[in-house]
């Protein structure tokens, strides 16, 4: 194998989408997803056992997909990299199941990988030439983590500085999305009601931001009391019999999101002295999230990055580039022992280390 | 040569001649490490074996029933190693090697077997077994203990052998048997009930 531009193969489970990406070092060859989002929405919410299921179901069909889409065949891979953890135990374990097998029968190196961290290294597979400066921030929100990383090394060197303490940032758009009578999920829904509101109509609370919670918890996120507070303001119209501005209230929650990731994100950055912002994650998808990171790291001198949406939401290519950057620092594979590990921790970038 | 993979209960690999030898079998009875045993397992069974994965002909993947979360690990693993390899996936009820082994050690008539579904519940099938041949006659199902109906001999299974598995794939190979496209037996539905709105937070 080229160890400068190692031909991986990575695969995510960690959550509801089955992703196998297919990298050849830096440069994305494949990026197949399949989601069993639909399957969610009628229970309000990721059900771990039903996304487990739908992993089994797909994890063949997405593996064949992705070889097919990179123009390869399954001989042509030289390393398998998955996720191994941080996420749903259940979910982790068929990708973890399925790589391990898959690196035996090609005879390949196995390399189990961390999650969050393979959010970072999505940026290696966007940068067309320009590879991301160390050290930078990371920002990273989906339904299931909302982290605050400082990344000095993406192979070994990457501390946590924070992360949320209750809900993650995409589950209180849902639930914020049930309050209002949107369906799931609820960010796109919250995103396209809020175009017509007014952002500034309700000051929703920013959780963990007043000077108190701010000395021991400066980076940490919580969104469980915005949810709350949302829901009181809204019975407390329809108990009023008035009704309820669907639309400010969107804007107003949403803008409370973005305000305090954000927020939080750029004194990381200060703080620091690091004047880099990486975003990543589903979450980024939404446009007022996009749009107040511009804004305000323009306003700090921060250089913010956001890969393209088919590399923040979850997926297998990530996870092929993160694998692709160990082969190239001279890693080892992961002990095939390895478990899946849904509390693995930022610090350990690779599993199983020999 | 076949590579069986069994995670219905415990987790076991093994290779099996194309005759039906039994040349490898390794288990393990932890029915909470599947994830972490499963790529040993199958590479110690290989190299037991004294083959290398460009041996394998087809995989055979024992389908259940078992408890989730184990069991979809070795047939995860077994559709990852068979595409590796572009080889068939050949897929098996878990039971049917539990019964073949009864047959083999000398049982004959009605034969009703069970195995842990956990949640205070078996898994159960039933089978008829003449002239060491064992047949599924019906299940597999789902039943809480005292509901068990027993039908001859009862054998009450803590381990699932995927060599016995992998000899039953060889035997239906080379008879020509067309193997059914079973999805995973879980026999329960996922365990949650649909949203029913958003609760209150004040009273
Ligand atoms: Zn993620």
């Amino acid at each position: 194998m080229n160890r400068d531009a190692p031909v991986v193969l990575g695969i995510e489970t960690s959550c509801d989408e089955t992703g196998v990406g297919i990298v050849r070092g830096t440069e994305l060859l494949a990026n197949v997803i399949s989601s069993s989002m639909d399957e969610h929405a009628r229970y309000g919410g990721v059900v771990p056992e039903v996304a487990a299921r739908a992993h089994l179901e797909a994890i063949g069909p997405v593996i064949t997909a992705a070889v097919a889409e990179a123009g390869l065949s399954l001989d042509d891979i030289d390393a398998v990299a998955v996720t191994s953890g941080p996420g749903l135990a259940g979910a982790l374990m068929v990708g973890v199941g399925a790589a391990k097998a898959l690196a035996l029968s090609l005879g390949v190196p196995f390399y189990a990988v961390n999650h969050l961290v393979g959010h970072v290294g999505a940026d290696v597979l966007a940068a067309e030439g320009q590879p991301l400066s160390y050290p930078t921030v990371a920002l990273l929100v989906s339904g299931g983590h909302t982290s605050l990383l400082l990344v000095r090394d993406i192979v070994d060197d990457v501390e946590l500085l924070g992360e949320t303490i209750d809900d993650a940032a995409g589950e209180a758009f849902d639930k914020v999305a049930r309050i209002l009578g949107l369906p799931y999920p609820g960010g796109p829904q919250i995103d396209r009601v809020a175009a017509d509101g007014d952002p500034r109509a309700i000051r929703f609370p920013r959780g963990l931001s007043l000077p108190k919670d701010m000395a021991a918890h400066r980076y940490d996120f919580s969104f469980s009391g915005l949810k709350t507070a949302v829901a009181r303001w809204v019975e407390k119209r329809r108990d009023a019999g008035e009704p309820v501005p669907v639309a400010d209230v969107a804007a107003s929650f949403r803008e409370a999101v973005a305000d305090v990731l954000l927020t939080k994100a750029l004194n990381a950055c200060a703080d620091t002295g690091v004047p880099r912002l990486l975003l990543g994650g589903g979450v980024v998808a939404n446009a007022r999230i996009r749009d107040l990171a511009h804004e305000r790291a323009a306003a700090a001198g921060v250089e913010l990055r956001i890969p393209p949406f088919s590399l923040c939401t979850d997926n297998g290519a990530m996870i092929a580039a993160l694998g692709a950057q160990l082969i190239r620092a001279g890693r080892a594979p992961s002990d095939l022992g390895v478990p899946a590990d849904s509390t693995l921790p930022v610090t350990e970038v690779q599993a199983g280390r020999a | 040569m076949l590579l069986a993979i069994d995670t219905s209960i415990g987790s076991s690999a093994a290779v099996v001649s194309p005759s039906g030898e039994v040349r490898s079998s390794l288990g393990v009875t932890d029915t909470m490490r599947h994830a972490e045993v499963i790529g040993e397992l199958i590479r110690d069974a290989l190299a037991a074996a004294g083959i290398g994965a460009d041996g394998v002909t087809a995989v055979v993947a024992g389908m259940g029933p078992g408890p989730f979360t184990g069991l979809r690990i070795g047939i995860a693993a077994a559709t990852a190693f068979a595409l590796g390899r572009g080889v068939p996936l050949l897929r098996l009820v878990s039971h049917d090697a539990i019964a073949a082994e009864w047959a083999l050690s000398g049982g004959e008539g009605q034969l009703t077997v069970s195995t842990d579904a956990r949640r205070r519940e078996l898994y159960w099938s039933r089978y008829l077994v003449e002239g060491g041949q064992a047949r599924r006659v019906d299940g597999p199902g789902l039943v809480v203990p005292a509901e068990l109906e027993l039908h001859g001999e009862h054998v009450a299974a803590t381990a699932v052998d995927a060599g016995r598995l992998g000899a039953i794939a060889a035997a239906g190979l080379r008879d020509g048997v067309e193997f059914p496209a079973l999805s995973a037996l879980y026999l329960r539905s996922p365990d949650v009930t649909p949203s029913a709105g958003p609760k209150r937070v004040t009273t």
